[in-house]
């Protein structure tokens, strides 16, 4: 969590206006892709059952949010109407291409621990979400902002749900034992699917209840 | 009796939503009345049913190692078309989704009624394209991939429809204001879940077995390579 805000602060001494700061702080508490918008919950919960994978997962959404979004809003201009959804599914899909081959590269274990749910950011909502809604119409460098904004609320999100999850279901954090000493028994519910929707939902009990943002 | 239990297996034991997640974007956002909701689960089943076997074929003669050889001769075993995987199968599922909600609006306006606002939905619904990448996963065959498709597509209406059943009764009860909405559908879908998870307890002989061998192999295969680094080193 630590690592995600300090790369916020550095953006920020590099951003000009209050308008482009608010593109990337937005997306991590009131605009937030996952609890409040309700987008890309596929990957959150089934990546999140422990924090290795789904910090892997974190770092490649928002990498291929970013880069659609630039390559995306470089040729917003070009793309006919009508066959747009297509250019930006083509495009999405090279970039999960590239990120699914570097991962077998380099980090073999966890792509195979993520199996298929690489070639779903694909269909991630996020992404889609984003490119429709702000790339097609915005300027590169701010879509570039704005990508790296709602990948990070992305990511805190599915980071958050994978530290309770593993915490409370193998007694761990990041792989290293810190329960286990202290004769922790491990709880079942968290490591399987169910844990994962129970935890989203206390988390936007939370969340809600702090930000008091109401639903209908 | 191997389709029948892959049949059960992924309505029930894989369900789409409970054991996977796969489109949960849509499931979240539709399900708040059960008319709308079968009408989207129907278009889910729909678009599965075609899309899977269609990758199927596209993954054994086009994108497979080797697979171009029955029209490129022997020169061709050595080549690997996956790393085109991910495009091609959405660049089919986009097309075929266009070409359904064309075709049906043709022949019955209709149905183009109840389908036709989900259609462009189904694109980015992730448990199509999910059970195109699980079915290369799991080497299913042309009739496996068929019945997975389907039963996958019956699994998730099943689901949708359930779903949508109880947020209609929730309309009347009295949830804290800030779990509304998103909170509380997900304590259900949880609750759901555990109930699904029922299931797990029944037994199908043939399938066990057959993933046994799998592993076996895959064990074997591993031993071997394991037995070549050494070599090198």
């Amino acid at each position: 969590m630590a690592e995600v805000e300090e790369k916020v602060v550095q953006e920020k001494e590099a951003l000009l206006s209050p308008k482009r700061k608010k593109y990337i702080t937005d997306p991590f508490d009131e605009n937030n892709p996952v609890t409040v918008q309700v987008l890309g919950i596929c990957s959150a919960l089934a990546v999140t059952a422990q924090m290795k994978p789904t910090l892997v997962m974190g770092i490649a959404v928002t990498v291929v949010i970013v880069f659609a979004n630039v390559i995306i809003s470089m040729i917003r201009n070009l793309i006919p109407g009508s066959i747009r959804i297509i250019a930006q599914l083509g495009i999405v899909a090279t970039l999960v291409a590239l990120v699914d081959m570097v991962l077998q590269a380099f980090l073999y274990d966890v792509s195979k621990e993520l199996s298929v749910f690489v070639g779903l950011i694909i269909t991630n909502c996020i992404v889609m979400g984003r490119l429709e809604a702000f790339a097609m119409g915005n300027r590169p460098w701010d879509s570039a902002l704005d990508g790296l904004g709602s990948g990070f609320g992305y990511a805190w999100v599915i980071l958050a749900i994978a530290f309770v999850r593993e915490l409370f279901g193998s007694g761990k954090v990041f792989g290293f034992d810190v329960l286990g000493p202290i004769g922790y028994q491990n709880n079942g519910l968290m490591t399987i699917p169910v844990g994962a929707f129970m935890v989203l939902g206390i988390i936007i009990w939370v969340q809600r209840s702090i930000n008091g943002y109401v639903e209908e | 009796m191997d389709l029948v239990n892959l049949a059960i297996k992924s309505i029930f034991i894989d369900n789409m939503i409970f054991a996977f997640f796969l489109g949960m974007c849509s499931y979240l956002a539709v399900s708040k009345k059960v008319k709308t909701a079968i009408g989207l689960g129907a278009a889910v089943i729909f678009v599965l049913t075609i899309t899977t076997p269609m990758n199927w074929a596209l993954n054994e003669y086009v994108l497979k190692p080797g697979a171009l050889s029955w029209a490129l001769g022997e020169q061709a075993d050595t080549v690997d078309l996956g790393f085109l995987r991910f495009i091609t199968f959405i660049a089919t599922i986009a097309a075929m989704v266009q070409l359904v909600e064309m075709i049906v609006e043709k022949v019955s306006p209709s149905l183009y009624g109840t389908l036709g606002i989900f259609l462009p939905l189904i694109a980015v619904n992730c448990s199509i394209l999910g059970a195109s990448l699980f079915m290369v996963t799991r080497d299913y065959t042309l009739a496996e991939a068929s019945v997975f498709g389907f039963s996958s597509g019956i699994g998730w209406l099943l689901a949708i429809v359930a779903l949508a059943a109880v947020r209609e009764k929730m309309k009347y009860s009295h949830v804290p204001v800030p779990m509304r909405g998103l909170g509380i559908t997900m304590i259900t879908t949880g609750l759901m879940g555990i109930a699904f998870m029922a299931f797990m307890g029944i037994k199908l002989d043939s399938t066990p077995a057959k993933e046994e061998t799998k592993a076996e192999k895959v064990e074997v295969v591993e031993k071997q390579v394991s037995m070549l680094t050494d070599v090198e080193k």
